[in-house]
């Protein structure tokens, strides 16, 4: 009983001294990259990168505010009173002709100048726009619209229809998605929304796990180059020291990325408290309500709140985002970025100790790039159709899984899928460190030969 | 007598080739062991099995009496024949992680490589990265890293390359004091003339296998050729006419009154024999065997002969013990 004491004592000392090694290693790796000046202006561009996408459009909005003014030719006398002044286009009567309001825009009285000819019932294309700079794009189609419903209701007096039966006809359709959850409380969805921030993440996921990969296999052939590999594998396990990289990178990239999140928010934050006329919620002129529900209170605020927000492209963001369960969100692209991360880098691993210099990489890069670039270009679709058979399986496939995964999850995927791919994609993990830590410990002791994937197969089926 | 270290029957095979084939080696307690051959021999697979970086194929390794486990890396001390360090970090820092990876606490570390720095004029370098370096400061360094952590076994492979000889000799002497205080080395070079130096038992692995071992002393003295060098003054008679013809006699040199030669004796004929004859020539200054070099013994033991100034070239350089 005392010796088998002794000897259990023993093992959990040995196994403690292992991986004492291991922290130490980590340790290592973790310092000396974030004490690297490029992991400090990464650190801090990062979050003002991600502020300027979230608070610039605001602003640009705002900038290009100023209304463009359209100066009218009108020789059928007709269509002037009808075109209507929007919020981003003014429309001038001009009594001259187009000679002479040319001239006139020349001067720089107006942006843009709309000759209607005489004819123009019977042949609309005669309509003609004029302007010393290309046309704004905007106020081009905001005049097209408002001409061609004109257009259509002057071709259907003249067909017999009385207006006031075709406003009767007119119906206006806007779904508004709602979205069934547990508690049986009904929540306004966002669709583009939730296609935007999965994007993004599985972006930001392919991102992360090149960024960091690529380090891990850096650090991996500064070592073989160095040729100070063998002193430390006289010490240590090639698995520990393997091990020890992966992980100190891996917490190189958590935190750079609980800073960038906690940066972004306090920029954001900062921002929208030094300016915050930018970002008041503006409501919009017209609500459509339908005949139902302008008897009910609740959905008549409801629907008034979204428009409000919407109005605003950063409200439309903190509402979606309020919309989205952001800790599921963000614990679980914690989880697919670590373990998808995991997955890949010990194959970067492996490819830094099988070749000599950077240039070889790429030959091995390939099988690497392919399901990553490949989860990328199904993006759109996945997107499209996130409970789609193909999104199913990719999301399973630990190759595809962190990307498609994270993709998904903004729109809700069933907790049973979630934990089938989690499992899926740490017995990926286990797989790929099992078969890259073969190739590693033969690789880092080969010198100058060039290796092909027959010789890295040969290290595979290598025992001992 | 007691070993430190044994390998019994190793076999190394990689994909297409043998790199160890059957080698025993036993090394003494408190000597410098010499592991000789040519490149390619399987000096350093071995040597790698010996630190546990690869397992061997087949055989046995004991360190110390036990059987060889992963711990005992902690009482290994290796300086491979390709070594560096991070270019990047410092130099105090880089020492302080790889003695704490060989299990030295890092108070500890840090006291005993104060003590070394200073020793070796690197003290004032603590702070500076290893790229601003000399190449001979860095490989002082990594001497430090491999001796710090006291180990019982030693390894070196090719130690003194890269150094100038005021280094090589500050490095012989520490060699040879850690094996004054109990240390074992295990020394692989190509230079002979170092090891006919320092190395107490030497063995020489040649394709896979061991083709030569033994005490160094007692190596040379069983390849004598039974070549002697003579100095005489007062010479009466020339020697080449005085000695028979079974004698192989060569005049070396002539300064004023005193002759060198250089004779080569028949097998199986006693010393004492030849010097009554030379005696008879002349006074006799000094009367040496000239053993060969190990750098003979190494190429006659793996090309098959030596090399031929041993046997004909006239101002063979005296190897004497």
């Amino acid at each position: 009983m005392k010796l088998i004491t002794k000897i259990i004592i023993r093992i959990i000392r040995s196994k403690k001294a292992e991986m004492n090694k291991i922290a130490i290693i980590i340790k290592r790796e973790y310092l000396t990259r974030v004490r690297k000046r490029s992991f400090v202006i990464m650190t801090i561009l990062g979050p003002l990168l991600m502020a300027a996408l979230m608070i610039g459009p605001v602003f640009i909005a705002k900038m290009s505010d100023s209304v463009y003014q359209v100066g009218v030719v009108d020789d059928s006398d007709f269509f002037f009173e009808r075109l209507k002044n929007t919020n981003n286009v003014e429309f001038s009567q001009l009594n001259l002709d187009i000679e002479a309001a040319i001239e006139l825009h020349k001067k720089g009285n107006y942006d843009a100048i709309l000759h209607i000819p005489k004819f123009a019932f019977e042949a609309p294309s005669g309509l003609r726009m004029f302007s010393e700079k290309s046309v704004n794009l905007n106020a081009k189609l905001n005049i097209e619209n408002q001409l061609k419903l004109d257009f259509e209701s002057l071709k259907l007096a003249k067909e017999g229809i009385d207006e006031d039966v075709l406003q009767k006809i007119k119906t206006s359709i806007n779904i508004m998605t709602v979205r069934l959850t547990k508690d049986g409380l009904e929540k306004t969805d966002y669709p583009e929304l939730r296609m935007v921030l999965g994007i993004f993440s599985g972006i930001l996921i392919y991102f992360f796990i090149f960024l960091f990969g690529s380090q891990v296999m850096r650090g991996v052939m500064e070592e073989k180059t160095n040729r100070i590999v063998e002193v430390i594998i006289s010490s240590v396990k090639p698995f520990q020291l393997m091990m020890g990289k992966i992980i100190g990178v891996a917490l190189v990239g958590l935190t750079q990325f609980l800073i960038w999140i906690f940066l972004t928010l306090i920029i954001v934050t900062a921002v929208q408290t030094a300016f915050p006329e930018q970002f008041k919620y503006t409501p919009v002129e017209q609500v459509y309500i339908s005949a139902d529900d302008a008897y009910n209170p609740e959905v008549l605020k409801e629907r008034t709140e979204i428009v409000m927000q919407y109005n605003s492209p950063a409200g439309q963001i903190m509402d979606a985002l309020s919309s989205i369960n952001l800790p599921v969100m963000i614990g679980s692209f914690i989880f697919f970025f670590l373990a998808g991360y995991l997955l890949y880098a010990s194959l970067f691993a492996a490819i830094g100790a099988a070749v000599d210099n950077e240039a070889d990489t790429q030959q091995f890069m390939l099988p690497i790039t392919v399901p990553l670039i490949f989860a990328i270009v199904m993006a759109q679709m996945v997107a499209n159709n996130p409970s789609g058979p193909v999104a199913v399986w990719l999301s399973m496939i630990p190759f595809t899984s962190p990307i498609i995964m994270m993709l998904r999850i903004p729109f809700g995927v069933p907790m049973a899928q979630v934990y089938l791919s989690m499992a899926l994609l740490v017995l990926g993990f286990v797989g790929t460190t099992w078969l890259a830590s073969k190739i590693y410990r033969t690789g880092i002791l080969m010198y100058g030969k060039k290796v092909s994937y027959k010789e890295i197969w040969k290290w595979i089926k290598f025992k001992g | 007598m007691e070993y430190i270290f044994k390998a019994e029957n190793i076999t190394k095979n990689y994909t297409g080739h043998k790199a160890l084939d059957n080698v025993s080696i036993s090394v003494p307690k408190q000597s410098v062991y010499g592991l000789l051959g040519p490149n390619g021999a399987g000096k350093t697979t071995l040597i790698r099995i010996i630190n546990q970086i690869i397992g061997p194929d087949e055989g046995k390794l004991f360190f110390d009496g036990e059987k060889l486990k992963p711990e005992h890396v902690h009482f290994i001390g290796y300086l491979p024949e390709e070594r560096g360090l991070y270019k990047k970090m410092k130099i105090g820092e880089q020492a302080l992680y790889l003695a704490q990876l060989k299990n030295v606490n890092k108070h500890d570390a840090k006291k005993k490589l104060k003590v070394w720095f200073e020793k070796f004029d690197l003290l004032p370098w603590w702070d500076k990265k290893v790229e601003e370096l000399s190449k001979g400061m860095a490989q002082k360094m990594q001497f430090i890293i491999t001796i710090l952590h006291q180990p019982k076994l030693l390894i070196f492979d090719e130690p003194f390359s890269g150094f100038d000889p005021i280094n090589v000799n500050l490095l012989k002497e520490e060699i040879l004091n850690l094996r004054n205080n109990g240390a074992t080395i295990i020394f692989s070079t190509h230079n002979m003339s170092s090891v006919e130096e320092i190395c107490d038992d030497i063995t020489l692995i040649n394709k896979s296998r061991i083709i030569l071992e033994g005490n160094v002393k007692e190596i040379r003295k069983s390849h004598s050729l039974g070549i002697y060098c003579v100095e005489l003054e007062d010479v009466k008679k020339p020697l080449e006419s005085m000695l028979g013809s079974q004698y192989n006699v060569s005049l070396e040199g002539k300064s004023e009154n005193l002759y060198k030669y250089r004779i080569r004796k028949p097998d199986g004929d006693p010393s004492n024999n030849l010097l009554k004859s030379i005696m008879e020539a002349g006074r006799v200054i000094s009367f040496q065997e000239v053993l060969p070099s190990m750098n003979d013994i190494f190429i006659k033991n793996v090309t098959g002969k030596y090399p031929d100034e041993v046997n004909n070239k006239n101002n063979y350089q005296n190897n004497q013990i």
